[in-house]
């Protein structure tokens, strides 16, 4: 309870800090009243329409995508099953651009969301089929690269051929992720597919419980598999696509957090989700002011700032398993 | 001179003879889209053969039906060679590779610099008269477009604040062709209050803390991307003091023709509407 409450009280401070950090000079004092005080100046414009969607998608992009990076870890009982890495982002990032070229989210604007949850879903079973059930690292990771290539292989082609001269710029978003210049109707058009995976990975709490006794004394204690792995499933490419269609696909947070909070909450998996999903949403906050303060002018992208983190945990995890498997 | 060099040219010189270059010249083939544009108006007829492929385009260009009638190339060296020019018109943007290659090969190469003021254009209708040999002609299309930029450019009584606003949160300062068609047209370019003189990026958040009175947008290109989310952000419609001041036609932005007289023409009667209201 009391990592909950340390958890909370981050979350807290980062969200008043990336709702004070921008472009527009103004104080900590004015920057909240005008959030508060429609007082008819830009700068609650600025507050209200930039700068609050923003915070709130930090946070509800970083929680899914902790909590993802949680369950499949508990799932595969395997510490390098991350999102990111293993090609469900990428796959989701299609999926979206899919959706964009083919106009079918300027018709439809659920489209968008749809599309990269579909392509989500084919993601994680690819990689479940790939990586059996007991998700071995070789395979896990090497799947993952496949699917990866695959996945930004085509986005690139779908972008190169689009009729739209800046539709090749936008590979970098699409691969590196940013929260520039989102508004509501992002936040709208995420909020409910994440509620509901959100929901989904929540419940697979006892079930991970269980699962690190092994499948066999699992299914004794009543856990039903492969109920557990639909709703992991659903639940991850859900939190994944709904996440990398409104701002790109955003690596390492489902590496990193789990990682950091695993001893923290005594390893427990159930304990994990919800450390994760807050843990997730400090992370993203902290890098999406990070690249407002750092490089101001030059619109960095998170995934940048997520991967000078990200991969080196990530190369000592795999040096880590190298041993273990030595 | 290196070897390499060596070798083209002498095989030039060979293919090409004795040949003297004549005062005028005789086969023109353009690869830029403004010297295209430059080059239809100015050209005697049949002097230019070919054309760039985007002069064909009526978004990208502002003498597209004039183009109509003349083949397009790819700008290629290759493309251009084939055709048999005894002048080439070019960007100084052209690829230098494409540059050098006609000129190894002994093809007369005129590189025209983008027009980054309103005063650049006479003298690139200078240039383009003297490359073509129709010195006369671009006279007179040089008085005409000072006569007329004055009068469309008579100060106003006030100067409302605009911006430009493109896709990816790009903006035009001062010192661009396009600040310089505003500037003209009776705006203030507020992005010189964000110390802003050339191109840049300005932040969404940069532009709303500006609120200028209009904001001007580029055109909708084909197709959809992400990069054009910034020109739909529903913080630009709560801004209740600013205009936004849907697409208007990039062609007569681009290049420096007298065509950019058509945008001073519409942002002057985008100001004096606003005059009115």
């Amino acid at each position: 309870m009391r990592l909950g409450l340390i958890l909370g009280t981050l979350v807290f401070t980062l969200f008043v800090g990336a709702l004070v950090s921008g472009y527009a000079n103004a104080s900590f004092t004015e920057s909240l009243r005008a959030l508060f005080v429609d007082d008819g100046t830009p700068l609650t414009v600025v507050m209200r329409d930039i700068r609050l969607p923003r915070a709130l998608l930090a946070v509800m992009i970083g929680a899914a995508l902790g909590m993802s990076g949680a369950a499949m870890q508990g799932y595969l009982r395997n510490p390098l099953a991350e999102p990111g890495l293993i090609g469900v982002s990428g796959a989701a990032a299609l999926g979206a651009v899919l959706a964009i070229q083919t106009g079918l989210s300027a018709s439809f604007a659920l489209a968008l969301p749809i599309s990269a949850l579909a392509m989500s879903v084919l993601g994680v079973l690819l990689i479940l089929a790939l990586a059996g059930p007991r998700g071995a690292s070789i395979t896990l990771i090497l799947a993952g690269i496949a699917i990866s290539a695959l996945a930004s292989a085509l986005t690139s082609l779908v972008l190169n051929l689009s009729p739209n001269p800046f539709a090749a710029a936008d590979i970098v978003f699409w691969m590196m992720g940013s929260l520039a210049d989102r508004s509501f109707t992002h936040v709208w058009l995420a909020l409910p597919f994440m509620l509901v995976g959100w929901g989904l990975l929540f419940s697979l709490g006892r079930g991970l419980n269980a699962l690190t006794l092994g499948e066999d004394a699992a299914e004794a204690m009543g856990i039903r598999l492969p109920a557990m792995r639909l709703r992991l499933i659903l639940g991850v490419a859900a939190c994944v696509g709904a996440a990398t269609a409104v701002a790109g696909a955003i690596g390492f947070v489902g590496l990193v957090v789990p990682h950091l909070l695993r001893p923290l909450v005594g390893a427990r998996p159930s304990a994990l989700l919800w450390a994760s999903a807050l843990g997730g949403a400090a992370m993203v906050l902290a890098a999406d002011i990070a690249v407002r303060e750092l490089l101001p002018d030059r619109d960095l992208k998170l995934g940048v700032l997520m991967a000078l983190v990200g991969a080196p945990l990530f190369l000592h995890l795999i040096f880590k398993t190298r041993k273990e498997f030595a | 001179m290196r070897a390499s060099r060596v070798i083209p040219l002498v095989a030039a010189l060979v293919l090409t003879g004795a040949a003297v270059l004549a005062d005028a010249p005789q086969r023109v083939v353009s690869v830029n889209l403004c010297t295209d544009q430059l080059g239809l108006m100015l050209a005697s007829p049949g002097q230019l053969i070919s054309v760039s492929k985007l002069a064909h385009d009526p978004e990208s260009s502002s003498m597209a039906d004039a183009a109509q009638s003349l083949p397009v190339n790819g700008s290629g060296a290759e493309e251009v060679f084939l055709l048999n020019p005894d002048l080439v018109l070019a960007g100084t943007f052209t690829a230098d590779a494409t540059v050098q290659m006609l000129r190894d090969l002994g093809i007369r190469v005129e590189l025209f610099a983008p027009a980054s003021s309103l005063a650049d254009v006479p003298a690139r209708i200078a240039q383009m008269g003297v490359a073509l040999g129709r010195q006369s002609e671009a006279r007179a299309m040089i008085d005409a477009f000072n006569a007329e930029l004055a009068e469309l450019s008579k100060a106003p009584p006030r100067r409302p604040r605009a911006a430009l606003y493109y896709v990816n949160s790009y903006t035009m300062g001062d010192r661009t062709l396009a600040g310089d068609i505003l500037r003209a047209g009776g705006f203030d370019n507020v992005a010189s209050e964000a110390g802003m003189t050339y191109g840049g990026t300005l932040f969404l958040e940069q532009l709303v803390m500006l609120s200028p009175e209009v904001i001007v947008q580029g055109r909708d290109y084909p197709g959809q991307a992400r990069a054009e989310d910034n020109l739909e952000h529903p913080a630009l419609a709560r801004l209740t003091n600013s205009r936004v001041a849907g697409t208007l036609t990039d062609r007569d932005w681009i290049c420096g023709t007298p065509m950019v007289l058509n945008a001073v023409r519409e942002m002057r009667d985008l100001r004096l509407s606003m005059e009115q209201d």
